[in-house]
């Protein structure tokens, strides 16, 4: 990808050349003005450590890439520089099963 | 590094007395007699349930019989199920001194608890008197394991474990890495890294079952506090477990209790076969920890973002913490500060080399944090495994 060239904030990790999130390596705050590929952005969410910003403009529906290889789709369009996680995106396995999204396991297939 | 000697021809890197509860009404007495010597390297190790079980019968006997074991007292209340005469019959023919104690029989908690201590008094001089021999890498068997994982563990730890593999393997080590709950997203990745196609095809058929054993479960192995670290999917935290395995040819498929019969890299299946019929296949870390160790590893590799604390009982156990954030906060129980590479002071080959100097170190007897803070947790629980298949082995 020709855009892997131009420069990405130090603080932004691009784990493979055909990744399509950058993961932060401290955390961030909104407000925050960062460089993607080149292109200024304002950050506009919180952005913990080690946590994932989308690299371009992504739609809903589409593979998540890191480390070069999927790792789920996005449920909801996420605009560059936006924070990728539970909200607009799910596995394409199993779902992920956190304190806000279930109740204590009760043995029965979900 | 300094090893003692095995009737079998393995090598230990430490010589504790194993103390065994063979049901859980035997639990106390076992943490008494264990009490009494709080200053040397006596472990409780045991199986709760009264229920038999072939795969925990086997687990106690390749546990109880590691190289790590120089003697093993065992405590059976008397009226469970498990096979105490086998149990002890194994060690006895392991060379290590083995004894039984029932509780019904010795008159009850008090007395056994004295009776064990006595025989614990008498043992230690024994194997005191045993003079350590060389050992070299080549015959040392190392476990991973991830756990309290974030989105670091798969950016420092677990990648510079995964070098210090590949160093160990190139020094002749037989290396072991599982959890294939949190590989899947990965098979691909791992049949082609497969030494043969046969073998390609078995571990295959191990992610199938094991996307279908989670599947019914309703959960995926990944908890809350590893997607307020930032992994969203089970896919994503597979793709950083997965950088555990380093980036060695794999040769062979293990389940728990078997052992590796060369060096290299071995995928260990902890997934039972099967229908659903015991819940979880890793309760918790620890539960994994065991199994690799079953399988003759003498040391774990364990990579925390989030920071757990736990070592385990007769495997020493080497915390790589990933997050420079937590490392900070927990410094006193991690061995390895991996989450430096976040903040530009060092890169993974320098961790991977600085994680394999740790190993040999370990080897030759320096203590682990998890061993200095005293941490020595065991756990077993039901399960049940088919034999491995006869391609999953590399010829010896």
């Amino acid at each position: 990808m020709a855009d892997s060239d131009l420069p990405t904030d130090k603080r932004l990790l691009l784990l493979d050349a055909t990744d399509n999130v950058l993961v932060a390596c401290v955390a961030l705050s909104p407000g925050t003005a960062l460089t993607i590929d080149g292109e200024a952005v304002t950050l506009a969410d919180s952005v913990g450590m080690a946590h994932k910003l989308a690299r371009r403009d992504l739609a809903a529906g589409v593979a998540v890439i890191k480390y070069g290889a999927p790792i789920g789709s996005t449920t909801a369009a996420v605009p560059k520089g936006g924070h990728v996680h539970l909200d607009n995106m799910k596995s394409d396995y199993i779902a992920t099963v956190n304190e806000t999204t279930a109740a204590v396991y009760d043995g029965k297939a979900t | 590094m300094r090893g003692w000697q095995r009737k079998d021809g393995r090598k230990g890197i430490r010589n504790i007395i194993a103390v065994a509860y063979l049901v859980e009404c035997a639990h106390h007495v076992s943490r008494q007699i264990a009490a009494g010597f709080p200053d040397r390297d006596v472990h409780v190790i045991g199986f709760p349930g009264c229920y038999p079980n072939s795969y925990a019968e086997r687990m106690m006997i390749e546990l109880c019989t590691h190289p790590n074991v120089g003697a093993v007292l065992l405590v059976s209340l008397g009226c469970e199920s498990f096979n105490r005469r086998g149990l002890a019959q194994a060690i006895a023919e392991s060379g290590r001194p083995v004894e039984t104690l029932v509780i019904q029989q010795t008159g009850g908690t008090a007395r056994t608890i004295a009776e064990g201590r006595q025989w614990l008094g008498e043992t230690w001089p024994l194997l005191d008197a045993e003079e350590p021999v060389a050992m070299a890498t080549d015959e040392l068997i190392v476990g991973t394991i991830c756990g309290g994982s974030d989105g670091t563990s798969g950016l420092t730890a677990n990648p510079a474990m995964g070098r210090a593999f590949d160093l160990l393997i190139g020094e002749g080590s037989a290396c072991i890495f599982e959890e294939a709950g949190e590989l899947i997203g990965c098979e691909s990745l791992m049949a082609e890294r497969s030494a043969r196609p046969e073998l390609a095809a078995e571990i295959l058929a191990v992610m199938d079952k094991t996307v279908r054993y989670y599947a019914t479960l309703g959960y995926a192995s990944i908890s809350p506090g590893n997607a307020e670290g930032g992994l969203t999917t089970i896919e994503e935290k597979s793709m950083g477990a997965y950088a555990k395995s380093g980036a060695s040819e794999i040769v062979g498929l293990l389940k728990p209790g078997d052992r590796p019969t060369t060096g290299g890299l071995y995928f260990l299946d902890v997934v039972p076969d099967g229908d659903v019929r015991f819940g979880f296949p890793n309760i918790s870390d620890n539960a994994e920890i065991a199994e690799l160790i079953a399988c003759g590893a003498h040391l774990v590799l364990f990579s925390t973002g989030r920071g757990s604390v736990v070592g385990s009982a007769i495997a020493p156990v080497i915390k790589v913490c990933a997050n420079p954030e937590t490392y900070r906060h927990l410094a006193d129980d991690m061995d390895v500060d991996s989450g430096r590479i976040l903040e530009g002071r060092g890169d993974l080959d320098q961790v991977g080399r600085e994680i394999r100097d740790l190993v040999v170190a370990v080897g030759d007897g320096a203590e682990t944090r998890s061993e200095a803070l005293g941490h020595r947790e065991f756990i077993l629980t039901y399960k049940s495994f088919e034999p491995i298949g006869p391609s999953c082995l590399p010829a010896a």
